[in-house]
């Protein structure tokens, strides 16, 4: 439709335009309807009867509009002079605001008002085709409404207007790069550091349990081990999130801290860490509060005011400016503390169990393989077979 | 408002220039930083051996094409989906089903475990995506306590909890994606920028984890602000849909798989795609990719039924996979990297006493 509306405002092969008399104004930039029609039929090829279909089309969604009776939406093959639209997508948009009284979706009313900034000018002369086109519409057969409804709407889920694609491009035209050489050299050492802890790659100690059928090596790592792998001790060296996203190293970290009389602040983001996740947790804000944390004054403020029409992230910014701190200040001194040398010092290194100590206990494991009911009591699994291939447990393809 | 001064900036198609302009300028200010390729840094970098990797388990069980998987945190069950409306979930070490449920509605083409391991969420043709606490009783019918979480107005793509077990991102064919407060079924924020189905997402593993990123078949892959619902970034470089996006285990880029045969490697930094993973004899689509815990390989499933191990710093590939009779819908690696597990369209035909059944496969792979 739009690049029949494009090829129609073509100055050479378009329509003519020119002045039309609506009773005694002379309206430029005009057409009639029989202009449109004659214009359809030949650059078509198409009947009369095909060229006033479209042309009704172009009509009822607003494309042209008629200057003579705008309430009336259709084409009429006669001296009635008829208009382009502009704004289309503007005045769709309008329409849909009072339709739903302002209940617009975000990114429509993000991409509404970025339009009203722009043809401010024109805006009256848009809402008020909106309500004409609203109220044209409301005489129409509800289903024939229901329709043409949908259709417009796919159009527009279609042809979204590329303004919000233009705003977020000049957006990211202004964002601050990385140089590529900075950035990639990142992931080598990401892949390095991270390459002993990399069963797929490396292998681990004790051994695979998906090749020996042997999960010491899921004991040893479990949550709460009372002295757990050297491996992991090590791990914790690497960020601060490592640290925070091992239970065992926070529980570590919680003691380090209790012994220097600063654990709120991994107390709070502990809570916070519920709150956004749905629980409740305690204020530690309040200065006169039995344990209190180290926020700025603006990041305080900011809280404070959040909290008076709480919502999910109330606790976000607070949250992050103790993440820091702590990852600043608490986390190096943990890492130099005599708790954390003493503890990597005494973690255990794991004895390589060799696959082939039990080879006829080795068995090709396969589900059972009938269907799965609804309620299924645990079977046991498959048939035992000699074992075919070994190989080493987890050493690293080597060349 | 004479029609001349409109066409010249106002109309469609003239917006639509504008737009095509401003992409222009973007790949050019995006380029000005790329001073190096990724596989001219890693050549200081030791090169891969070439990998052997095994099949060490074979999950058989579902009656129809295998959709999707989630592994759980204790790093050894999985949840999977099938085309026959089955959900089910195993202890995959030793291969027993633990849990199964029967879908109201057929291609369930996405499922996720809990963070806490106590549930599951799945959904597909019924544009809804459901939480089903797991029982420890057996003999419970789980779909006695399901609960309907999300609402779309098209099927249900991809669904993964956040780092609780109370919020849920879910992505759509209706080209959005979207946040929901699981207790309530509640949509805390919907994010709109895709113009076509929305097919995978992946959280971001970041220390405010506050992102995600979303891949479709406007081939496009999007990075998202949870709290905002912005689009902070997009990635237009595919030439076709993409069917999965994953993070980098360092959150700081992520990888695509694509129907256009590549997988792709983009950097969030440097605000560019930096490595492509492809090759002149792999023609078919990538339907799924992951990478290993250090993020030196890719494992990737195509529809040609095998799976590409890639070395994602060299961009070589270090192994082909066969292993599946059918195409490879899906491919996780373990929580702590001890395996990998696929999900395939498998169909085998087999005779055991007398029945015949279906045979379709999730294998756990190691080296």
């Amino acid at each position: 439709m739009e690049r029949v509306i494009v090829s129609m405002q073509d100055p050479d092969m378009g329509i003519k335009m020119r002045n039309q008399r609506l009773l005694i104004t002379v309206i430029p930039h005009a057409m009639t309807g029989r202009d449109i029609v004659d214009w359809l039929i030949q650059k078509y090829s198409i009947t009369e009867e095909e060229a006033l279909h479209t042309g009704n089309f172009l009509v009822k969604y607003g494309y042209i509009y008629p200057l003579k009776e705008p309430r009336n939406l259709c084409l009429k093959q006669d001296e009635t002079p008829y208009r382009f639209q502009v704004y289309i997508h503007t005045i769709y948009l309008a329409r849909k605001n009072i339709r739903k009284q302002g209940e617009l979706i975000e990114y429509e009313k993000e991409c509404y008002n970025a339009l009203h900034k722009r043809i401010n000018h024109t805006w009256d002369f848009v809402v008020m085709q909106a309500r004409e086109q609203l109220r044209a519409s409301k005489q129409r057969r509800k289903s024939d409404r229901i329709v043409l409804e949908c259709q417009e709407q796919a159009f527009w889920l279609i042809n979204r207007p590329p303004v919000s694609s233009i705003e977020h491009n000049r957006k990211s035209l202004g964002r601050n790069r990385i140089k590529s050489s900075i950035c990639l050299e990142s992931f080598v050492k990401y892949c390095e550091q991270y390459q002993d802890h990399d069963p797929i790659m490396q292998g681990c100690l004790p051994s695979n349990p998906w090749i020996t059928d042997d999960i010491m090596y899921w004991n040893m790592n479990a949550e709460m081990v009372p002295m757990p792998t050297k491996l992991r001790v090590e791990r914790w060296t690497f960020s601060f999130m490592e640290l925070l996203n091992d239970p065992l190293g926070k529980k570590e970290l919680l003691t380090y801290l209790e012994k220097e009389f600063s654990a709120e602040n991994l107390l709070f983001w502990q809570a916070c860490e519920e709150v956004r996740h749905g629980e409740a947790s305690k204020i530690f804000l309040a200065p006169g509060a039995s344990r209190w944390v180290n926020i700025d004054s603006k990041t305080m403020e900011k809280t404070l005011q959040g909290i008076k029409h709480p919502h999910r992230f109330v606790m976000d910014d607070a949250q992050m400016h103790i993440y820091f701190l702590m990852k600043k200040d608490s986390y190096p001194r943990y890492l130099k503390s005599e708790l954390y040398k003493n503890l990597l010092a005494r973690a255990v290194v794991p004895q390589e169990t060799k696959k082939s100590v039990f080879p006829f206990m080795r068995r090709q494991r396969h589900s059972s393989p009938s269907p799965a009911l609804v309620t299924q009591t645990a079977e046991d699994n498959g048939k035992a077979q000699p074992n075919t291939g070994k190989t080493n447990t987890g050493t690293a393809a080597q060349i | 408002m004479a029609c001349q001064g409109l066409s010249k900036g106002e109309t469609v198609s003239s917006l639509r220039a504008e737009s095509e302009n401003l992409k222009a300028k973007l790949e050019e200010e995006r380029s000005k930083l790329h001073d190096v390729e990724l596989h001219q840094v890693a050549e200081k970098v030791e090169a891969l051996g070439q990998f052997v990797m095994k099949t060490r388990r074979t999950l058989k069980g579902h009656g129809n094409k295998v959709l999707c998987m989630d592994w759980c945190r204790d790093k050894r069950r999985i949840v999977s989906s099938s085309q026959d409306g089955k959900v089910i979930v195993w202890d995959a070490y030793t291969t027993n089903k633990e849990h199964a449920v029967t879908m109201p509605c057929t291609w369930v083409m996405a499922c996720a475990y809990a963070p806490s391991g106590c549930a599951i969420a799945c959904g597909g043709l019924d544009n809804k995506c459901s939480v089903y606490p797991l029982s420890l009783d057996k003999n419970e019918n789980l779909s006695a306590k399901k609960k309907s979480v999300a609402m779309h107005t098209n099927y249900l793509s991809s669904c993964s909890f956040t780092n609780s077990d109370m919020q849920l991102l879910t992505s759509s064919g209706d080209g959005t994606c979207a946040l929901w407060d699981v207790e309530s079924g509640q949509l805390l924020q919907s994010f709109h920028g895709h113009s076509a189905d929305v097919l995978s997402l992946n959280l971001a593993p970041s220390e405010t984890g506050n992102t995600f990123v979303s891949g479709g078949c406007d081939k496009k892959a999007n990075v998202w602000d949870m709290r905002s619902g912005q689009n902070i970034q997009s990635f237009e470089t595919h030439e076709s849909d993409i069917n999965c996006v994953r993070y980098y285990p360092s959150g700081d880029a992520f990888a695509t798989g694509s129907d256009d045969a590549t997988c792709r490697l983009y950097d969030l930094r440097a605000d560019r795609e930096v490595a492509i993973y492809s090759k002149e004899s792999i023609i078919f689509g990538a339907s799924s990719v992951d990478f290993s815990l250090s993020g030196r390989l890719l494992f990737a499933g195509y529809n040609d039924y095998t799976i590409n191990v890639w070395d994602v710093l060299k961009g070589t590939r270090v192994a082909i996979l066969f292993g599946h009779e059918n195409r490879v819908s899906t491919v996780r690696v373990s929580p702590d990297g001890t395996a990998f597990c696929s999900g395939s369209w498998d169909n085998t035909l087999r005779r055991w006493a007398g029945y015949s059944f279906r045979f379709v496969y999730c294998c756990i792979w190691t080296l």
